[in-house]
């Protein structure tokens, strides 16, 4: 129990947005610049912006998790740490599970939070605000593991960033599908089902993860 | 089927297995679309455009297969740590992504006469050029670790992870075109006559024995490359 306090306290100082090293600053702010350019790609037309820009939000949102992945544990491996925390006996999996935690804890409330400016440049209503809102609850836990899960296949290959972004995007396509897909059938069911992919996608990230660094370990 | 991890008696099985593969696909593949191409009537809904079919299904199935080989090769390999079976991963991605693509082209060629544009949001469509960019993810990923020297485990649990999501990507895309349109035209849901069934089988016996030949080969190359960095190195050490 101490060692998952512990473990956590250092992940949320680093994953916090304003933490050491920039936190989750950056891709909220990258959130933001996405939803900013797309009413400048398809002209300012109310109606248009009102019927796609929920769905604008899930794409940048999807985009803004893909950004921090070649950060996120490279620096750990590269250190040693997580040969250390072997050593100790701390398993591969415990950590990446708490760093799955902090890290949807730096991203997911916060871009809950852009959201609200999002949509106001986006154009979208209150209604159509709540349920993105309420899909983003549901559906960044699993961008959160779809994150982890590449970070950690990808750890300590050259241009990590990229084959990331190649990666993740079609893991991500039925969050996207059920997330963004509530918007325009409410009470079908969406949500109830971005949550279970989540959680499925919560299930298998730490196991992956884990057997990733151990098999970039031995080689 | 551990006596094969022994990469000598595994190459003398495939130097003749191979070319026997290879030669026998050929002549069933190339047999059978002459027959769907001038002995198979017309369709009464599509007219000619069905003789696209006999390239189509085959790819459609061999774009799906390729991706339960890498899943069944990776899993043998993350579990029994098989030499081998990551070499077959890795041998059948490519077969895999090609006949994806190849059934993609054929089914935009068949779409534009049948339905009047080039590609509409079906749910299969869909899901086989999101399973096209999980290949390319899985290829790109395979070789920027065989580059770096990672371990070959690395692709093998993206493939199976990629696996897992496969038909969640599939159910999802279905609802999501529920959603968006009516289904599109289902041509392909009513029996097949046996006038089409038996070149269509002949087809996809063809073209499985090619994508089973290519596998081969490709492993035996991949193999033939790790066997001559050994030697490299072994004279590299002699010579120092």
């Amino acid at each position: 129990m101490r060692t998952i306090a512990a473990l956590l306290r250092r992940d949320l100082a680093r994953l916090l947005p304003g933490g050491r090293g920039g936190g989750m600053m950056l891709p909220l702010l990258f959130f933001l610049a996405v939803a900013m350019v797309y009413p400048f790609a398809v002209g300012p037309d109310a109606q248009l912006l009102a019927a796609t820009g929920g769905g604008v939000i899930w794409v940048a949102a999807l985009l803004a998790a893909i950004l921090p992945l070649d950060r996120l544990l490279a620096g750990d491996v590269e250190q040693g740490l997580f040969d250390q925390w072997a050593l100790r006996g701390i398993s591969e999996e415990l950590v990446i599970a708490v760093r799955l935690f902090a890290h949807w804890l730096g991203f997911g409330p916060f871009l809950m939070l852009a959201a609200v400016p999002a949509s106001a440049l986006v154009g979208i209503d209150g209604e159509t605000l709540l349920l993105v809102e309420l899909g983003l609850l549901a559906g960044t836990p699993g961008l959160a593991a779809i994150g982890i899960l590449i970070a950690s296949l990808t750890i300590g290959l050259r241009g990590s960033a990229a084959l990331a972004g190649l990666l993740a995007i079609p893991l991500a396509v039925p969050l996207l599908v059920f997330g963004a897909g509530a918007l325009s059938a409410p009470g079908e069911g969406g949500l109830a089902l971005t949550g279970a992919i989540s959680l499925l996608l919560v299930a298998i990230a730490p196991f992956a993860g884990g057997a990733a660094i151990r098999a970039a370990r031995e080689e | 089927m551990h006596g094969f991890a022994n990469p000598k008696r595994f190459l003398s099985l495939v130097r003749w297995l191979t070319p026997t593969m290879l030669a026998s696909g050929l002549v069933l593949a190339a047999v059978a679309l002459a027959w769907g191409l001038w002995f198979v009537p017309p369709d009464r809904l599509m007219g000619e455009t069905v003789r696209i079919l006999f390239l189509h299904v085959p790819a459609a199935w061999l774009g799906m297969g390729g991706w339960a080989a890498i899943a069944v090769a990776s899993a043998a390999f993350l579990v029994w740590r098989h030499p081998l079976a990551a070499l077959a991963a890795r041998a059948a991605a490519v077969p895999g992504m090609v006949f994806t693509a190849v059934c993609l082209a054929t089914g935009s060629i068949w779409g534009r006469p049948t339905w009047g544009t080039w590609w509409v949001w079906d749910g299969r469509l869909t899901s086989m050029l999101v399973l096209l960019f999980l290949y390319f993810g899985y290829l790109a990923l395979a070789q920027a670790v065989a580059r770096e020297g990672g371990s070959s485990r690395i692709p093998a649990i993206f493939g199976l992870v990629g696996a897992i999501n496969i038909p969640i990507i599939n159910r999802s895309v279905v609802w999501w075109n529920s959603l968006h349109q009516p289904p599109s035209i289902t041509v392909g849901k009513s029996a097949i006559d046996p006038q089409f069934l038996a070149p269509l089988l002949v087809a996809v016996l063809g073209f499985s024995l090619v994508f089973g030949g290519v596998v081969l080969a490709r492993m035996r190359a991949l193999l033939g490359d790790i066997q001559a960095d050994a030697r490299l190195r072994r004279k590299a050490g002699e010579a120092a």
